[in-house]
């Protein structure tokens, strides 16, 4: 019996009535959204579980919304399933004025560069990583670039008209 | 270690010596910094520094529409830039909901294996390099280089292609191109003749054997732990591949085995890349014979019809008002792409490389991620030279095939 999504989002359910929302399934591709405290159970449960068996983060990384007041940051996670091949997409949302989330790197060692990572461009405070430093950027910078508030062009610029491009 | 030896306290033998191997070593064969912590020539200790070329593509890509952002895919992994550059214009394609004629999709395929062979063939050689073998090097060399003037008749370019279009080529293979990838397949002459007589070199030889055996292992457990993915996973023993567990542009059609190996060391690692060569020749020998029999009007389909995407031939431009008005809407990034979230991979070079596209609607993304294998299984660096010579720690790194361009984006 293969795994579908229905069947993991039953089993999901039955484990943590009531805590996972917001279910979509984009592409195919199964996606909900959980409270920031519960993510490393979620992602223990759906690891240790044998029939859900999602042994292998794939990607890691954050994305800014600076309209959802109280919720600007979400973390995404996508985990995959290589015994079924199912692929899942799992975010927490978290308040950009604390923006503490819970490190998945005692879970996945892949987690660790991941996390660093989204850290160096977003500001995601990992609690329970081992070196929460930055990474591709240098050391001395003192922002997180990837937020929105910092737009790509130069703002001086008078050459060049914004409305082009739409944002 | 040297227990039966009594040094005294504070003695330099009971010292240990830091090094930075890199940024710019010469055998790190790219810009990477390793600060190794030494007792002797054995390693105890790395630390990895990355990101001296980060170029915040991610950024960038966040102001550009979607065409735009292709050139930026090819300095991801650039031995393999052709893989990078069709797995965006899968992700655009799905998101828009395009499907590709079949044609396109097998001439896809021959150029996404030709840039696996590519790839393979550099970071197999280079392995060689580092280990004192320098002639293999030499020897396929000259196949890449056949390989680049195929890349050449198809895009125009050769290291950081831009190659293909959303929905198909910008324009047709010629019948240079075709004879130029005739030579490369040639039994004789070609490219497999020159991968055998390089296995000759290599595969039983002595000294690489000794060399590479058991140098930088890592179980299946840990490898998948790391998130290991492409030829690494496999040498583990972990038949995974996006090819297969996903097929994208019709891979389903083709057979073609997934090699593995089983200690993930320097010499699996090795093996697997070498198979994967003769698995990539065999995907291109069936995709040729299967472009070759199309005929007539099939003969000259090379892109799906999506006219707000795909830029209009130039003669239609002067000719034809939707053509100019696609034309410009195009050019000047106008198209408004519809809003959606995604995440497609395709086996790259060395792993699964993703894109996480999410667009809200406007022209351009709203964010971009790329999943660059490199950069995940990198950090499974400092575990595997552990305890190892420095020399081998200079192999394992070749080894992985880590790219700059792809571990920093």
């Amino acid at each position: 019996m293969s795994l579908t999504n229905e069947r993991i989002q039953q089993r999901l359910n039955e484990k943590f009535p009531d805590q996972l929302y917001n279910w979509q399934e984009p592409y195919g591709m199964l996606t909900f959204t959980g409270s920031k405290e519960i993510n490393l159970k979620v992602m223990q449960f759906l690891f240790d579980d044998e029939e859900l068996n999602f042994r292998f983060l794939s990607d890691l990384q954050a994305v800014h919304y600076p309209n959802q007041v109280g919720e600007e940051l979400a973390v995404v996670y996508h985990l995959h399933n290589w015994v079924s091949n199912v692929r899942i997409r799992f975010k927490v949302f978290t308040d950009i004025k604390q923006p503490d989330v819970y490190s998945a790197t005692a879970l996945y060692q892949s987690a660790n560069f991941m996390e660093r990572e989204t850290y160096d461009f977003f500001g995601v405070n990992f609690i329970g990583h081992p070196n929460l430093i930055r990474i591709l950027n240098v050391d001395e910078m003192d922002y997180f670039p990837l937020r929105k508030e910092y737009p790509l062009e130069d703002q001086t610029r008078i050459d060049k008209d914004d409305e082009m491009f739409g944002r | 270690m040297n227990d039966h030896i009594l040094l005294p306290e504070g003695s330099i033998e009971k010292q240990t010596t830091t090094l930075n191997l890199g940024p710019t070593h010469p055998a790190t064969h790219g810009v990477f910094q390793n600060v190794l912590e030494l007792d002797g020539e054995r390693i105890l200790k790395a630390t990895s520094t990355v990101g001296y070329i980060h170029r915040a593509f991610e950024k960038i890509a966040e102001r550009r529409p979607l065409y735009q952002i292709t050139p930026l895919t090819d300095r991801l992994n650039y031995c393999s830039s052709p893989i990078n550059n069709m797995g965006w214009h899968l992700t655009c394609e799905k998101l828009l909901g395009v499907s590709t004629p079949k044609r396109v999709d097998y001439l896809r395929v021959i150029i996404m294996e030709l840039a696996r062979i590519s790839d393979h063939l550099i970071c197999n050689s280079i392995v060689g390099v580092d280990s004192g073998a320098y002639s293999g090097f030499l020897y396929v060399m000259q196949f890449r280089e056949l390989i680049y003037e195929i890349y050449e008749e198809v895009c125009g370019s050769r290291l950081t292609t831009n190659i293909g279009r959303i929905g198909g080529f910008e324009r047709n293979f010629t019948n240079a191109a075709f004879e130029k990838l005739e030579k490369f397949l040639d039994d004789k002459s070609g490219y497999p003749a020159q991968l055998r007589e390089f296995e000759n070199l290599f595969t039983r030889n002595r000294i690489f054997m000794e060399r590479t055996i058991g140098c930088g292992p890592i179980t299946a457990e840990r490898a998948m732990n790391y998130g290991f993915t492409g030829p690494n996973l496999r040498a583990a023993g972990i038949d995974y591949d996006v090819r297969v567990h996903e097929p994208y542009s019709s891979y389903g059609d083709f057979n073609f085995t997934i090699p593995v190996g089983k200690t993930g060391d320097c010499y699996d690692r090795f093996l697997v890349r070498n198979a994967e060569m003769w698995e990539s020749l065999s995907i291109i020998k069936q995709a040729y014979q299967k472009v070759q029999a199309f005929k007539g009007a099939e003969a000259e389909v090379y892109h799906a019809d999506v006219p707000a995407y795909y830029l209009p031939e130039k003669k239609d431009v002067y000719t034809k008002m939707e053509a100019l008005i696609y034309h410009f809407k195009i050019v000047m990034g106008e198209t408004e792409i519809p809003a959606g979230e995604l995440y497609n991979a395709v086996e790259g070079a060395n792993g699964e490389l993703g894109f996480y596209l999410i667009s809200d609607g406007g022209r351009t993304p709203y964010r971009l991620h790329f999943r660059r294998p490199c950069f995940i299984y990198y950090q499974a660096y400092p575990e595997l030279i552990k305890d190892g010579m420095l020399s081998d720690a200079v192999i394992t790194m070749s080894s992985l095939n880590l790219i700059a361009g792809e571990l920093d984006a």
